[in-house]
This record gives structure tokens, sequence and C-alpha cells, in this order.
């Protein structure tokens, strides 16, 4: 369990948030790239992707639906803060509960589903998320259909004004709770039931000898990457100021997570991370600004689909699962064979 | 409308759209059977299917040819034959093609690094798709708007077979997907029941190994499940294309969990529980339309899904001794 001195966080880890903090930076250097508010989003599936990699990564269970924990993190958010509704918790205590529910809701898919063989669970999670996207669409009196909950609050701090029009200190918020995320994550993993996920991982029934309840383990694995999920669902609502309609959390959304987790090195949260800033990075701030970028000079506004960058997302997300599945096979299960030095 | 004739009407939608997730439901059972892989990307397979039928269509440009006064033209018949033929060949292809280069080299990989590889290529397929629908043909509007539905036109003549006056509709539609449905499954069956190769399924689908020892090319028996799977998928997807009148680029992801579902509830690996499964289906999704609402429809249907495979994930012909393929 490393050196025995106490950090806070990994070196890597270090790195990389100290990476996201110096993008801002950037804004004030080229005014036009405005990059502050699409880097919110690199934040958002950040913090989704840690979820799934509790799951994935850590404890071998593959979740397809994991879109549908952000999209109920997100309708909660907006319940529990949204004008139209009497509660108004505000930003901070909407975001708290908004996990508590998640959690909540992955324990209820969990408890009936985690015995089911990996490829069948994998199937039933991503039915879970149609069916929470489908449910969502069609309750348009709690929900509001496809015109989504608005307007959501954005965070503040006792002496910070966070608007649109600081999306700097908007963004270095986003960028504290990520990081208090990371040093969960990374206390986690190294504790007690972080290493029963491993133990569940590698070999269940090896683990069932040592004492260890893997229904029970898979269960808070669950729940866990299901709090977290719902918490990257309400910053994404509150970054939006909106919960959008239900298909922004499609299973797109939960292959994106996928790909975060898979590209940047499973298991790892330093390699998530990475992941998160490079897929991210492309889908959401590269591509449009690719895009925008052609447009303003008269190429891609002809309506043909090969001329715009932004088509291309499919096949980029099905090379990088493609290819990592094919050079590196044994990454999504076994990739902490050597995990405590 | 009376009671009974809203629910006659029901079954034969059900049963039309069920022969058809049947169809592709077989895909799914066979190479699940063999190799115990869930090929995510055989609905995409389906998909494209679709769109070269389009293309096809098309490029003949039959779509002007079709008027009311033509039942007794059988050319519209050659060429549905025909589409079927071609589009079972090409996604048949694809699908060994795919198996070739993706799915054989991880073949001793965990079943969760091989699904996530058959995810990755169902991606890539539905960008092929896109991209498919922005050709610039007429078929396809011009090829501007590629992510938009594309119209299927009409290639059988579309009047009631039950006569004007009755309020219960049986187009020729129906029975062209019975008349292709129904010997494609009968022929599967005597294929696999009868033949070499069928023998060689079955024996690589109880167990690989003892299989190659007893002299079986296992490879070869992999490579002709997937071109059957494909076959039927592509087969199928002419017949959803012509029943449907629209294509997308999406339609395999919605198809696909259907067939999955289908091949699931039957029991995955059982060739007769996949046409089960396929009819059940497509006899839910019609009932619910009617009963309950269509825009609850895809619920009822992963709530289907959910409930077997939480409460009894053999399936319907689980129990009994799997015929596996």
């Amino acid at each position: 369990m490393g050196s025995g001195r106490f950090s806070l966080f990994s070196r890597g880890q270090l790195v990389v948030l100290g990476f996201l903090a110096l993008t801002p930076l950037l804004d004030l250097a080229i005014p036009s790239l405005q990059l502050s508010g699409p880097m919110r989003t690199v934040v958002v599936f950040a913090i989704l992707a840690l979820g799934l990699n509790i799951v994935v990564g850590w404890t071998g269970l593959l979740n397809l639906g994991i879109a549908a924990f952000m999209a109920i993190g997100a309708y909660a958010f907006a319940i529990l803060t949204s004008e139209i509704y009497p509660f108004q918790v505000g930003f901070w205590w909407g975001t708290l509960l908004a996990g508590a529910i998640g959690a909540f809701a992955g324990w209820l898919l969990g408890a009936p589903t985690l015995r089911l063989r990996g490829d069948y669970l994998a199937i039933v999670t991503l039915g879970f998320g149609e069916i929470v996207q489908d449910g969502l669409k069609n309750l348009p009196a709690i929900t509001k259909g496809t015109e989504g909950i608005n307007p959501l609050p954005q965070p503040s701090l006792a002496m910070v004004e966070v608007s649109g029009e600081t999306p700097a200190r908007w963004f270095y918020i986003y960028l504290a709770i990520l990081a208090v995320i990371v040093f969960l994550c990374r206390n986690l993993e190294f504790s007690r039931l972080g290493r029963q996920w491993f133990a569940v991982r590698e070999d269940e029934l090896a683990a069932r000898c040592m004492a260890i309840e893997p229904d029970k383990a898979k269960l808070k694995a669950f729940a866990a990457g299901a709090a977290l999920a719902a918490v990257a669902g309400a910053l994404y609502a509150s970054h939006l100021s909106s919960t959008g309609e239900p298909s922004n959390y499609d299973f797109q959304i939960s292959i994106l997570a996928l790909c975060i987790v898979i590209v940047g090195g499973i298991g790892t949260i330093t390699g998530v991370l990475v992941g998160a800033i490079v897929m991210v990075g492309l889908n959401n701030v590269a591509l449009p600004i690719l895009t925008q970028t052609l447009q303003r000079n008269g190429i891609g506004s002809t309506g043909n689909v090969l001329s715009s960058p932004d088509n291309y997302k499919y096949v980029l997300f099905g090379l990088a699962l493609v290819l990592m599945m094919r050079f590196r096979p044994d990454g999504l299960i076994h990739s902490r064979k050597a995990v405590r030095k | 409308m009376s009671e009974t004739e809203v629910f006659m009407q029901q079954v034969i939608y059900g049963l039309s759209n069920g022969m058809i997730i049947a169809l592709v439901a077989l895909g799914y059972t066979m190479v699940y059977g063999i190799i115990e892989l869930i090929n995510f990307a055989h609905g995409d397979v389906f998909t494209l299917g679709g769109f070269l039928a389009l293309t096809v269509v098309g490029a003949l440009g039959a779509a002007a040819i079709v008027d009311p006064g033509t039942l007794g033209d059988s050319s519209h018949w050659l060429l549905l034959f025909g589409l079927v033929i071609v589009c079972g060949l090409f996604c048949g292809g694809m699908n060994v093609a795919i198996d070739r280069i993706v799915y054989k080299p991880l073949r001793r990989a965990p079943k969760l690094t091989q699904l996530v590889a058959a995810i990755g290529v169902s991606f890539i397929l539905v960008n092929l798709a896109l991209f498919w629908g922005g050709a610039p043909m007429e078929v396809f509007g011009g090829g501007n708007a590629a992510a938009a539905s594309k119209d299927f036109p009409e290639l059988l003549e579309g009047s009631n077979l039950l006569g004007e006056d009755s309020n219960v509709v049986l187009r020729l539609e129906d029975i062209a997907i019975f008349v292709i449905t129904i010997p494609l499954m009968i022929g599967l069956t005597l294929f696999v029941k009868k033949t070499r190769l069928g023998r060689g399924m079955r024996a690589t689908a109880q167990n690989p190994v003892a299989a190659q020892l007893m002299g079986i090319d296992t490879n070869r028996v992999i490579a002709a499940t997937f071109m059957i799977g494909g076959f039927l998928g592509g087969a199928a997807s002419v017949m959803w294309s012509l029943y449907n009148n629209t294509i997308s680029f999406q339609m395999g992801f919605r198809a696909g969990m259907d067939a999955f579902t289908a091949a699931v509830l039957g029991g995955i690996g059982s060739l007769p529980g996949a046409m089960i499964g396929g009819v059940l289906i497509g006899l839910i999704r019609a009932m619910s339309d009617q009963y309950i609402e269509t825009r609850w429809t895809n619920v009822v249907v992963f709530g289907v899904l959910i409930l077997i495979l939480v409460f009894r994930p053999s399936g319907l012909l689980g129990l009994k001794q799997k015929e596996k393929v």
C-alpha cells in the first residue's frame, strides 16, 4: 500500500489534474476557443467513467447501461433544484442527494440481476438503460418529456459567483469536485472493499473461500458506480442548465463511458482520467471545433456526410473498442495482475 | 371494427413481424450456440442488408414500375426473391469477414472481451450505414440528410386479400413473408439435421475440442455458421424493409434487440426456440401497440427480456435437451 507516507493523489493523478487545471489558461491566450465550457463535459464524463471503472475495471462486471444512472442523477437533481418543484434544495444538496438516489437505483437493479452470467448481465443493464430512457420520455408530467426540466441552478460558493459569464470559475468548481472524487476512489481502491472487488474479479470461487461474499461485494460496486454516474448526471444537468431530452442519456453515452475506461487503461484512476481527456476531448471539444472551422471556410456545409467530422463518431468509438480488445485482449478483466507492489 | 377484428388484425401484424424477428434471432442463436458469443453486430449487418436492398431497387428503378394493376405480374416476385438472395449472400459474407478479422483472433479471450469487440464492430457498421445513407442516389434523397430515414418502395401490390369490405387487412406482403421465411426455416432445420456440415455444427456446439479430435474442421463449421446466420439476417432485412416501408441507419439496434430477446426467450442456442421466441415477441409487440400504448412497447419488450433473464435464463425450451447449433 505505497510507501506509507500520506499523499492526497498519486503522481499520475496530480499530473492529469494539473493538466486539466491549465486548460482555462488557453482561453486567455486564444479567447475565441472558449474551452472552459466544453471542458466541463470532460470533467463530467471523467466522473461518469470513474463510476463505470468501479464496476467494469475493479469488479469485472460489464455494465452497458451506465447512462441510465446518469439520467437518474440528472433528473433527480432537476426535480430537487428546479423552480417548478417545491424542493429547491440548491446545487450542493441537489448533487449529493442525486448521488444517493443513484446508489439506491443501482442497488435496486443490481439486487435481482447480479447473479447472472457476465454477458447476460451486460444485456440486462443495456435493457435497463433503454427502459429508463423511454420511461423518462413517456412521463412528461414529471420529466417534461423531450423539453427537459430547466432552468437549473449553477454551483455557488459563499464568496464566488458563478454564471455563464465566468466559465473559468465554473470549470474550477467542477474540477475541485472531480479532485475530491478521485481522492475518494483512490482510498476506496485500497480499502478492504476495494480488495474484495479485485478478489471477486480475479476468481469468484477463491474469493468465496476467503470469506468474501461475492454477491454483496458486487452489489456495493454496482451501487457505488451508479452513485458516481448520478453525480456526473447532476453536474451535466447543471452544466446545461437543463436535463435536456432523455435521449441525451442513450446507449451511445454508455459506450462513450466504456471507451473512456478501456482506452485510458482499465482499472487505473489515472488511466480513466487520461481516457476522458482523449475521448471526450475528441468527441465534445475537438470535433465540434473542427466542424465549425470547416464550416466557416465553406467546407462541410454542403450536406455531404463524409465532409462533416461529427459523422465519424461511431467509427472512432468502434475502432477504439475493437483495437483495444484485439491488442490488449486481457485488459478488461485482468488489467491489474500486479496491483500491489 | 369489432373487438375480434381488432384482435385478428394485431395477430396478423404480430405473426408477420414475428417471422422476420425469428429469422434475425436464428442468427444470434446459431452463433451463440457455437462460440458462446453475443454477436452484437448482427443487428447492424441486418441494417446494411436493408441499405443494399434499397440500393439495388434504386438502381433497377423498380420504384417506377410498381403500380396497382400488376398483381399477376411475376416480375415483382422475381425481384423480391432476387433481393432476398443477393442481400442474404451479402450479409452472410460480411458476417464471415467480421468473424475472420475481429472475432477469430479473440476466440480464446474472455467472453466480455469478445462482447466489447462485437459492440465495437456494431458501432463501425452503424457509421458505414450512415455514410451509405448519404449515397448520391434518388432513393436516398439525393444524398442529403444522410441520417434521415429512407422510404422503401412498395414492391408488391397492396390491396386487401380478404376483400375490400373486410375490416381485417391481409396484404400480399404478409403472404410474402410466410412464403419466404417458412421454407428458409425448414431448409435450415433439414440442413442441421441431415447434412454432414450440419452434424459438424451440432458436434462443435456440444464440445468444440472433441469435435476437432473427431476430424471436424471447426473453423469451417464456424465460418458456415456465420454465413448461414448472416444469410438469414439479410433475407430478414429485405422482408423488414418491405413490410415497414422505411429504413434508417439505426434500425438494426432496435431489430437486433427484439431478435436477441426472442432468442433468449426461446432458449439461446436452440433453433426451434428462436423461431417460437421470434413469433412470440412479434405478437407481444403487436398486442402492446394495441392494448397498452405504442410508446411503451419497447419498455414492454425489454421488461420481458429482463424478467426472462432473471427468472428463467435458460428460456422456454432451455430445460429440454438443447439442440444447439
